[in-house]
């Protein structure tokens, strides 16, 4: 048996069992789980390759040819290899950008191959993964800036490196993860702004004991030992900003009580991940906010039902957990949606994903406590700075909206277009919601977050009127009902 | 801002503004751009200012160029062929956009 690979719309069938977005971990778990009961799946991925962020290029990489991935990069393999011995279909290159609950069941958008199809799935699992949350600073849109997650997708799939003086700023493990990837490819750092608050440490120590008998511990530990060994460190770093005209030349930062200016040819910015739940939130699905990973995240049950039946939730798109959690969360949400399916009872193997998701959960609370980016990072107070990078809004155009009065993100996007352009939202949504929150001294769960509707990705006007048109569409845009 | 630490395997070449570079079969078009020591791709499109790919990941679209024609690709997403010609885009994006 082995996935049934399909690269023309016009191979797609219109009815699925269960349709799953996304190939990272959680999807290819969610898609092997399925596939076991025999049921019709199919997995759309946006990216060529499988993998997801996490296990980039997995499905062509090799220990022997990138060795300085690192052991939990190779975990990818085995998921991989699962995946494609199922039955289940895969169609690479697949941008979903409608999901919509009809009834029972789902209805999907997607563009394969520069044609748009609509396919109906009675259970749809969102496998969306997760984004790097924004890091709105002086100078964050010059080239040469680059977030640290895309220089690790170009080291994973295309084997680049930093050259000439690099910087990473910013919060989280990536940071020291990359850059001990960078080190044993034989690359140089020149060094690292690290811009975790000295007291989130105080915040985070009451949750040390589980992330002592986590496996985090060891690992977080050895990569930060072997880093610093070789790169200057600067801890506590604050009023971080970009130099230069055409393009980054240098950073400027605060640290230890002093102002300090690097030369730097490359800057790369990280401050965690949040979830990418587009799809979900253009579905409709409820949306809560998460104050310990400050962040939106679709509402899900324990197996990852979303507020709308037809649709599940999988992985760091529901909530972050990394690779580990979101391969559990995969398996748990493929067998639930399975069993609705046939209409079975929950499984023992379900309970027993649940146990292992649990155990894999450890520890997160103390790495979400002590690497939440600091408030000036996420709700930034320079107004020059630009927020929302397509139609160019700053920090101070927001701020002054919030003075007035603007009563949330969506009438923002209305007045000053923030959020409009061909990102919709997605590198801009988590700082205007802090921002508001800030400037009006409202929690952010009550500002909210911008409610999208489809096409959540650019789709040519063409390819959505070559779309068969249903006789409700019909009837909505002639006034009349059609024959044919 | 990048180099390449790996010997060429299977390289295809491409057409970038007018220059023929090299790049790896494996490679999407932005980084095929970014190791042939091309950062700004574009202007943006209210203030003329230069900008570069960002997240390499689909989700910021800094990284639309023309390829074969073909406006307002993501060129992180689309892997690189032989023979493609990919340009630069300036100025204002004729881009349908949906989600409003
Ligand atoms: S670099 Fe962000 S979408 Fe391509």
């Amino acid at each position: 048996m082995t996935v049934q690979m399909i690269r023309n719309a016009e191979d797609l069938a219109e009815r699925y069992d269960i349709a799953i977005v996304g190939a990272g971990p959680a999807g290819m778990a969610a898609a092997t789980e399925c596939a076991k009961f025999g049921l019709r799946t199919i997995v759309f991925d946006e990216n060529s390759e499988a993998g997801g962020q996490i296990y980039r290029a997995i499905t062509r990489n090799t220990p022997a040819a990138r060795p300085y991935l690192g052991r939990d990069y190779w975990r990818g393999a085995s998921l991989w290899e699962a995946f494609v011995a199922t039955t289940a279909s895969y169609v690479p290159a697949a941008a979903v950008w409608s999901l919509e609950q009809q009834d029972e069941e789902a209805e999907l958008r997607v563009s394969v191959s520069g044609r748009s199809m609509i396919v109906h799935a009675k259970r749809v699992i969102l496998a969306t993964g997760a984004t790097e949350r924004p890091m709105p600073v002086r100078g964050w849109t010059l080239p040469g800036v680059m977030s640290i997650g895309a220089a690790q997708i170009a080291l994973k799939s295309a084997g680049l490196l930093p050259e000439g003086r690099a910087v990473l700023a910013g919060s989280g493990p990536l940071l020291y993860l990359y850059a001990s990837q960078v080190l044993a490819a034989g690359g140089v750092i020149d060094a690292i702004l690290d811009t975790t608050p000295r007291r989130y440490w105080l915040q985070a120590a009451p949750h040390l004991l589980p992330f002592l008998i986590s496996p985090y511990v060891w690992k977080g530990l050895g990569l930060i030992l072997k880093v610093t060994r070789a790169v200057r460190v600067f801890r506590s770093v604050t009023a971080l900003e970009i130099n230069g005209k055409d393009r980054a030349d240098g950073v400027t930062f605060t640290a230890g009580g002093k102002t300090v200016s690097l030369p730097a040819k490359s800057v790369f910015l990280h401050q965690g991940v949040i979830p990418h739940a587009n799809l979900a939130n253009a579905a409709g699905c409820e949306m809560g906010w998460n104050d310990r990973q400050k962040c939106f995240a679709p509402v899900v049950d324990r197996q990852g039902r979303s507020t709308k039946a037809s649709i599940f939730i999988a992985g760091d798109g529901n909530g972050i957990g990394g690779a580990l959690v979101a391969e559990f969360d995969g398996r748990i949400a493929g067998l639930a949606a399975g069993l609705e399916v046939l209409g079975k009872e929950p499984s023992e193997d379900l309970r027993r994903y649940g146990r292992l998701r649990q155990k894999a959960l450890r520890g997160r609370t103390f790495i979400d406590l002590l690497y939440q980016p600091a408030p000036s990072f996420r709700a930034p107070a320079e107004e020059d700075v630009i927020v929302c990078r397509c139609e160019e809004v700053s920090v101070g155009a927001i701020r002054a909206a919030a003075d007035s009065g603007v009563a949330g993100p969506n009438q923002l996007k209305t007045m000053l277009r923030c959020g409009m352009g061909p990102c919709q939202g997605r590198m801009c949504a988590a700082t205007v919601t802090e921002i508001l929150a800030d400037a009006q001294q409202r929690p952010p769960t009550e500002v909210g977050t911008y409610r999208l509707r489809p096409p959540i990705k650019p789709v040519p006007l063409s390819e959505i009127a070559a779309l068969p048109h249903t006789p409700d569409a019909v009837y909505a845009v002639t006034g009349t009902h059609s024959e044919h | 801002m990048f180099r390449s630490i790996e010997s060429p395997k299977s390289r295809v070449r491409v057409i970038v503004d007018g220059r023929e570079i090299e790049a790896d079969v494996a490679a999407s078009v932005a980084a095929a751009l970014l190791g042939a020591g091309m950062t700004a791709v574009r202007r943006s499109v209210v203030g003329g200012e230069p900008r570069a790919p960002y997240c390499l990941m689909g989700i910021c679209f800094e990284c639309l160029v023309t390829i074969d024609g073909v406006q307002n690709r993501q060129a992180c997403m689309v892997p690189v062929r032989d023979g493609m010609v990919i340009s630069s885009q300036r100025g204002a994006r004729t881009m349908e956009v949906g989600g409003q």
